[in-house]
């Protein structure tokens, strides 16, 4: 069934990471498999960050190579950044598997991601000037204490709780997407696409690629490349709750906006929290409830209902 | 048994479009025959004993227990505190009692109820009161999608807005919304009455066996089968009385109410379940 919640701050920053560990930390019965946080801090004009793996977590536990293996390919990804002449200005392993570099480059950023991702056991997580994407097995608690995630300052996040039907129990299959190689484009999603195929391929002629089989990649993938045709993030998802088919509750980030959108049938469900400087949307009104524990007026969106909020 | 026939005067009030025959029947309980209306078991409580309770700290059936062990103690009127949106608060209970949540609760709260009155402070999630039988239930804020599914009796009323499916498989009772509902509401609607007093969303009355759907907005569309009825002087005085006992009004008027039946097309039972028209204690 899954979890998703996002938040949003409107013309300030807050500790977003300990705001969103909250809210997933309270949906966890929707989803205990594995946990993804969005995160977009405060936005690096010049510099980009970066987070991407080298392998998953259960990998680690196996065979006698994979430490070696390891940092084999970290240098090998260290290597063809500086050969695209990538300057890496900070770096941090986070996990064993796990690191976050902030970095400056003017070149092509498609062809540095894919250059990257071509290293054997290698996966960008996230790849923007604010987005911060982590994402690992176990509950809020765990990946938000894992990855240090409790003082993220930051003006907006999305996040999900997954319960793995369709596939994996691991990193790779687990939300949120981001849209390769956009910018700063992630999705959560609750819900199920019954006309993935025909939008995958629609976007692959494109020239899109998809690091997953996963029907939630395909929003984040659909929108990121309607914003890069210049159409406006609300236009597209209004797009979206005709071209999408099936039942479906997702919400989408941007660099400075998060949206909701919700299918005809209003069959996955969505609470909202709106005030003048704060907005909260989650699956359900006790993860709002988890950081707002006084007594406030939340609703439910409607039936092809769409919002945005900007930060 | 009261003695029916084709010409029922219920036909005539638009409360009972069905036409009673065959195996039909239609039961009316008398007040004095009361005591028939108490389940083995049930608690004998005092309306005048109150106690609050804080769940803050409480889990879900540690909180249901706790509730059923106060009306053993002959607790009539229970005031429950924080009860922060926690979801299948206060479910199955067959029993008279005065239940007031000050707060929101989550998905499936007092389901499967037979006898209380309650009252939500707060706003409640998905599937508020599925299942309902008898008493009332008047939630303050806002109510999520399928807000009364199933219902067979008593009152469930909501004074803000309502989410979609709204009265799905609703098989009694009524259901008053004091704002808009959204899509599918009334959908395979069976029995009873629902009174939308802002907007209704798509497919209203979708595949509806039969009851009224009275809507004092806009209706967006209708669903298969669903039809305009015609108001009645006998509506217009029930929709009254009605809507005041829980001091909701209609933005356009009672008056101006559209009143939504089966067209009968799709669906035609005759063999309904026995009616029970059942007191609220």
């Amino acid at each position: 069934m899954c979890g998703i919640a996002g938040l949003i701050h409107r013309g300030k920053s807050s500790n977003i990471g300990e705001e969103l560990t909250a809210m997933l930390q309270s949906l966890k019965h929707r989803g205990p498999d594995s946990t993804g946080f969005a995160l977009y801090g405060n936005s690096m004009s010049d510099n980009l960050v970066m987070r991407f793996k080298v392998a998953e977590q259960e990998d680690v536990n196996k065979g006698f190579d994979i430490i070696n293996q390891m940092k084999e390919r970290k240098a090998t990804v260290d290597g063809r950044m500086a050969e695209m002449d990538a300057r890496i200005e900070s770096e941090e392993q986070v996990t064993e598997y796990a690191h976050r570099y902030i970095f400056s480059f003017d070149g092509d950023l498609k062809r540095l991601a894919d250059y990257i991702e071509d290293v054997e056991g290698a996966e960008i997580l996230s790849l923007g000037h604010a987005l911060e994407l982590i994402k690992d097995l176990g509950d809020a608690g765990r990946v938000s204490s894992q990855y240090g995630l409790g003082d993220f300052e930051g003006t907006h996040a999305i996040g999900h709780t997954r319960m793995a039907t369709e596939s994996d129990v691991d990193i790779r299959s687990a939300h949120p997407y981001w849209a390769y190689p956009f910018n700063d484009v992630s999705v959560v999603h609750n819900g199920q696409l019954t006309n993935y195929w025909t939008k995958r391929r629609d976007l692959e002629r494109r020239g899109h690629r998809f690091v997953s089989n996963c029907d939630s990649e395909l929003i984040a993938v659909y929108l990121a490349d309607a914003i890069d045709r210049d159409e406006e993030l609300e236009e597209a998802m209004h797009r979206s709750i005709h071209e999408l088919d099936g039942v479906f509750t997702y919400v989408v980030a941007t660099g400075d906006k998060v949206g909701m959108a919700k299918d005809i049938m209003a069959a996955k469900p969505m609470v909202l929290y709106e005030s003048d400087d704060f907005v909260a949307l989650a699956s359900e009104e006790v993860a709002i409830r988890s950081i707002f524990p006084h007594e406030i007026d939340t609703y439910d969106p409607y039936e092809g209902e769409v919002r945005v909020w900007q930060s | 048994m009261a003695e029916l026939d084709r010409d029922h005067a219920s036909y005539e009030m638009g409360m009972h479009t069905e036409r009673l025959a065959g195996r039909t029947q239609q039961v009316f309980f008398l007040p004095e025959e009361e005591e028939n209306f108490t389940y083995p078991g049930a608690f004998d409580v005092d309306f005048n004993k109150r106690i609050e309770l804080d769940i803050a700290d409480m889990d879900t059936k540690a909180i249901n227990v706790e509730l059923r062990a106060l009306m053993g103690q002959g607790y009539g009127t229970i005031v429950v505190k924080n009860p922060g949106a926690k979801h299948s608060i206060g479910v199955g209970i067959l029993n008279r009692l005065q239940l007031y949540f000050e707060g929101s609760l989550g998905y499936f709260g007092v389901g499967l109820i037979d006898g209380p009155n309650v009252r939500i402070s707060g706003r409640v999630g998905w599937s508020c009161a599925e299942n309902m039988m008898a008493g009332t239930v008047v939630v303050e804020k806002n109510a999520g999608s399928t807000f009364g599914a199933a219902i067979r009796g008593g009152d469930l009323v909501c004074k803000g807005d309502v989410g979609s499916r709204t009265g799905i498989d609703m098989k009694g009772g009524t259901i008053i919304v004091g704002g808009r509902t959204g899509a599918f509401s009334g959908f395979m609607m069976q029995r009873g009455r629902m009174i939308i007093c802002g907007d209704a969303g798509k497919n209203l009355g979708d595949s509806m066996y039969d009851g009224t759907i009275y809507v004092g907005g806009n209706i967006a569309d209708l669903g298969v089968d669903a039809v305009a009825g015609e108001m009645t002087e006998l509506d217009v005085s029930w929709l009254k009385k009605k809507l005041a006992m829980y001091d909701v009004a209609v933005p356009n008027g009672i008056e101006n109410m559209t009143k939504i039946v089966s067209g009968k097309q799709l669906w035609n039972y005759d063999n309904l379940e026995p009616t029970e028209k059942k007191l609220v204690l």
